[in-house]
């Protein structure tokens, strides 16, 4: 019991205080249908740090690590290179254990670092306005339909066929309870994004469209067309990036006239934690449509000398204010998440940006042109950042990917996985590529690929 | 690296009246160990990076589709030491847990353990794609079945949905297991029952579930007028929230009754499990008659609050909600292999009433939850309960002298005792005496929550301090009261020893500046 402090001695003079004789006096509103004698049943007693230890380094050595082995997953969550510091500075105490800044005299370090992540986010994104951050890319991706609805006061988004299956699942999820009418559609097996259809979808009931960039095959297209075939129907257009390394490289989503700009930020500083906790952005081209976002925001203002500081504000959006007409139910963000990412992007700055983005397509066009020699593969991409689909020639990508883990390489995400029974897809592999990768790793890939492809029939 | 002024600090201004006893004012503006820190945006420099990457080949062919980004994007960077510097000076002008002590009455600022620390990052749990092939993760899908285990046996409950993100995402899976539960058989219900002692965030989840949110007051005594609730119920009432122990920090004595009144209207029972903490390992609701409810890692088992998350918010639910569950959920064949059920598991989905996030839940709040469990057991956890209603009880009572405790005479409180602030004098209010505290070297308690008692102030403890740690509060919280009670003027210029002093936040608020520019 080394975390409670309490001693027998103590307990006894602080229930004479209570004028309880026993501890057991304070749980007397507990029916007695809902009371127990000793501990729960079927349940261990406490154990020493070394116990837990090796029982948890039990469990973690039952997983395949995915530095240990030539890796190519992406769909998403991407393995970046975290420098060494950016954990150092999450783990002081003053960080790590405090909590939202309620009171801001004594969390200037918490919201000076907001303030400058949030600055981070818009630049990167080409918009104005970033928020404090949201639970990871999905849930960020639904509240920006859920924004889109209420800017707008219409009920429908169309959907890109191309946007993460996960994403499009969460906002259909959302969207079946809040009566929103979503239109979405299975991704096209094209080398360029399919913009015209999506364009065609668009109509004066649609809210918003939701476009992911680079989208869920790998592709990049110029969205600026998008963009202005929305706003002629009076709907927003809400760009989704999952990968925001990308934006070292690619142009904004902002610049090509995105209205809302959400994704996931778990490439910077948080790593891959098997899908959690990770990052949501959140940002608004035009200032005009702050009051309408969602979750923390973090804003200048002065302290009673005069002095610079920070607070949260426009509070009057959120829940602990305005209850059931809040923006979102949101209270809790991914704090910790959005110092990893600012953290990190700081240490890059844009040169480091830059550098690590161009590193990134430099070895996945290595990777693209290297395994389009395998005999059997295709590359479908005419574009693309650091992630680009193969197409199997008629094999089945699922039963390669476990193949290929049998053979010690974690070659990528099937199609197969995240688009289960539809058949046209089945036989698309995505492969991601990041700094982390070595050419080593890439022959590897295609070696293996190879052989896995003639075994499988 | 922190110019004078670029803090908004000035050598004119006067430090004598910062009550800094009329000690010299220096070049920098700081303050000895009281440090300035200029944003990122002053110290940073567009060709400057902290990390080392090779140099862009400006003739390397490219496939971006020719959407190059060719302008700056308006990004600086800092070099290891002073990136490092920065935070760490940023990071001295936060309250933390590990700093003192913390009484955030419903946040349960409990001691984040170390082992918890080490154990995330073990590579085995930090470093594994979430989308890697299932047999390569199956110590990772183990965790949260651990886990999912002893949050179903300590609650009572039958399943737990592990993939909400945060205490709010839970009450969100809950009520959405209700919504689909009702439709299911066809039943539209519209209204969801919210006493008004609740978390801002139930009434926001109904509503944003699309449900219609009415009040129901509260007792005298501080607790669910239950005549009220029961006239209310009726075929249009999909369910309740009712927060256990509640917001006022005491426990609901009637939520049997009020449960069985519930599901006798055909209605579903969702208990805000915020302040587990006073009753883990002592009670389990699945005794009291909850359908769902959730559990925030972050307070009751001790994942780190991280300066507002991430947190991770876990749902059990009773035999009627579980197969309305969120996906993606893990099962366990026959031969003992974990697995999946997501979207393509047909059969085994069932009902489901679908995905709420990417991936699988907040693995690394898991390992840590996990790891927090284990230390404890059964019976550490029992004690966490009793040490943390213990501590709570001692602070009610040795307050309550000179201090009003609405509910003072309601019996004993659970882990967190509230006050109000009615016989303050000449204006002082329960701002004035949070602001005190602070000067006093703490975190000031939850303030104006709940929204039933004036100027609540309501304090939470938690088990993980000491005695001592206890009683210098009491000491130094009357000391504070004592103030308000006399109405020392001085108080409404508190804080003077923090790094800042009051902020503007009504300035802040009518001329957003959510961004750096320049």
């Amino acid at each position: 019991m080394r975390y409670l402090p309490l001693t027998d001695t103590d307990r006894q003079a602080m229930l004479a205080k209570i004028g309880a004789s026993s501890v057991d006096d304070l749980f007397v509103d507990v029916p007695e249908v809902a009371r127990l004698d000793g501990p729960i049943h079927g349940l261990p007693m406490h154990a020493s740090e070394m116990a837990v230890e090796r029982h948890m380094k039990a469990l973690a050595a039952k997983n395949l690590v995915a530095g240990e082995v030539p890796f190519f997953l992406g769909a998403g969550a991407y393995r970046h290179h975290v420098p060494a510091s950016v954990d150092t500075i999450i783990q002081r105490g003053e960080f790590l254990t405090a909590y939202t800044p309620y009171q801001p005299e004594i969390a200037q370090g918490t919201l000076q670092m907001l303030f400058e992540f949030q600055t981070q986010v818009a630049r990167l994104y080409g918009c104005a306005v970033a928020n404090a951050s949201l639970y990871d890319g999905s849930t960020a991706c639904w509240e920006a339909v859920a924004m889109a609805t209420r800017v707008t006061k219409r009920k429908r988004a169309v959907l890109s066929g191309a946007l993460h299956p996960h994403y499009a699942q969460v906002v259909k999820t959302m969207a079946h309870f809040t009566g929103d009418e979503i239109a979405d559609a299975l991704p096209s097996i094209t080398s360029d994004p399919e913009l015209t259809g999506l364009i065609g979808r668009i109509d004066e009931e649609t809210a918003c469209v939701v476009v992911q960039y680079p989208d869920i095959l790998g592709r990049i297209a110029d969205l600026t067309p998008i963009a202005e075939a929305a706003h002629a129907k009076g709907a927003l257009l809400v760009v989704v990036n999952t990968e925001p390394v990308a934006l070292g490289a690619i142009k904004s989503p902002g610049e090509m006239g995105a209205d809302i700009v959400v994704g996931e930020g778990q490439s910077l500083g948080v790593g891959l934690q098997f899908g959690g906790p990770y990052l949501g952005l959140f940002a608004v081209r035009d200032p005009k449509h702050v009051r309408q976002m969602p979750g923390r925001l973090c804003g200048e203002t002065t302290d009673a000398e005069g002095k610079r500081g920070f607070v949260l504000t426009l509070s009057t959006r959120e829940q602990h204010i305005r209850r059931e007409k809040a923006t979102s139910n949101i209270c809790t963000n991914s704090g910790l998440c959005a110092l990893a990412f600012t953290v990190h992007m700081t240490l890059l700055g844009e040169t480091g940006l830059r550098q690590l983005a161009a590193e990134n397509h430099r070895l996945a066009c290595l990777a693209a042109d290297r395994l389009a020699k395998v005999p059997g593969v295709e590359v479908l991409n005419n574009g693309f950042f650091n992630e680009f689909t193969l197409m199997l020639g008629g094999k089945p990508a699922r039963e390669i990917i476990r193949d290929l883990a049998d053979r010690g390489v974690l070659g990528g995400v099937s199609l197969g996985r995240l688009y289960p029974g539809v058949a046209a897809l089945e036989h698309a592999l995505l492969v991601a590529v990041t700094e982390t990768t070595t050419e080593e790793d890439i022959e590897r890939l295609a070696t293996e690929l190879e052989a896995a492809i003639k075994e499988t029939v | 690296m922190n110019a004078p002024n670029k803090s908004g600090w000035k050598p004119e201004m006067q430090i004598a009246e910062s009550g800094f006893l009329g000690g010299p004012v220096t070049s920098t503006g700081n303050r000895g160990l009281m440090l300035e820190e200029p944003l990122l945006f002053e110290i940073g420099r567009a060709d400057v990076t902290g990390v080392d990457l090779p140099e862009i080949d400006p003739a390397a062919p490219t496939r971006l589709g020719g959407l190059e980004r060719k302008d700056a994007i308006g990004l600086v960077g800092l070099t290891e030491p002073e990136t490092v510097r920065h935070y760490t000076r940023l990071s001295r002008q936060n309250y933390g847990i590990d700093l003192g002590f913390f009484p955030l009455g419903s946040c349960t600022m409990k001691h984040n353990p170390r082992l918890n620390e080490k154990m995330a990052r073990l590579p085995g749990f930090a470093d594994i794609h979430p989308l890697a092939p299932q047999s390569s993760v199956q110590g990772a899908l183990e965790v949260i079945h651990q886990l999912g285990h002893w949050l179903c046996t300590l609650t009572g409950m039958p399943a737990v949905a592990m993939s909400p993100k945060a205490g709010a995402h839970g009450e969100l899976c809950g009520i959405l297991a209700i919504r689909a539960a009702h439709e299911a058989r066809g039943d539209a219900r519209e209204v969801v029952l919210v006493p008004e002692s609740a978390h801002g965030t139930n009434p926001a989840t109904a509503a944003f579930a699309g449900y219609r949110v009415e009040d129901i007051p509260a007792t005298p005594e501080g607790r669910v007028d239950v005549a009220a609730l029961k006239a209310r119920l009726g075929p249009d009432v999909a369910g309740v929230m009712i927060t256990n122990p509640n917001t006022c920090g005491l426990f609901e004595k009637d939520f049997r009754e009020i449960a069985d009144a519930v599901h006798a209207a055909g209605g579903y029972v969702y208990c805000d499990g915020a302040n587990f903490n006073a009753i883990v390992g002592k009670v389990r609701p699945g005794d009291l008659g909850v359908d769902a409810m959730h559990i925030n890692l972050h307070k009751t088992f001790s994942t780190p609050h991280g300066g507002g998350g991430p947190g991770s918010g876990p749902v059990v639910l009773s035999e009627a909600l579980a197969p309305f569950a969120p996906l993606p959920f893990i099962r366990q064949t026959d031969g003992g292999e974990f697995y999946l059920v997501e979207e393509e598991n047909r059969e085994e989905r069932g009902p489901s009433f679908g995905r709420m996030t990417a991936f699988h839940g907040q693995m690394g709040m898991f390992t840590r939850a996990l790891t927090y469990i284990l230390s404890h057991g059964a019976d550490g956890l029992k004690q966490v309960a009793e040490d943390a209603v213990l501590n709570a009880n001692y602070i009610l009572r040795s307050m309550e002298d000179i201090l009003h405790a609405p509910f003072g005479a309601s019996g004993p409180c659970m882990h967190e005792a509230l006050f109000g602030d009615k016989d303050f004098t000449n204006g002082l209010s329960t701002l004035d005496v949070a602001k005190g505290l602070i000067d006093e070297g703490y975190h000031p308690m939850t303030v104006y929550f709940p929204l039933v008692v004036h100027g609540a102030m309501l304090v939470e403890p938690t088990e993980t301090e000491s005695k001592a740690a206890i009683d210098q509060f009491i000491t130094a919280f009357r000391g504070v009261v004592e103030r308000a009670l006399e109405g020392d003027e001085a108080l409404k210029q508190a804080p003077y020893y923090s790094p800042r002093r009051r902020l503007d936040e009504t300035g802040a608020a009518r001329k957003p500046k959510l961004a750096y520019e320049g």
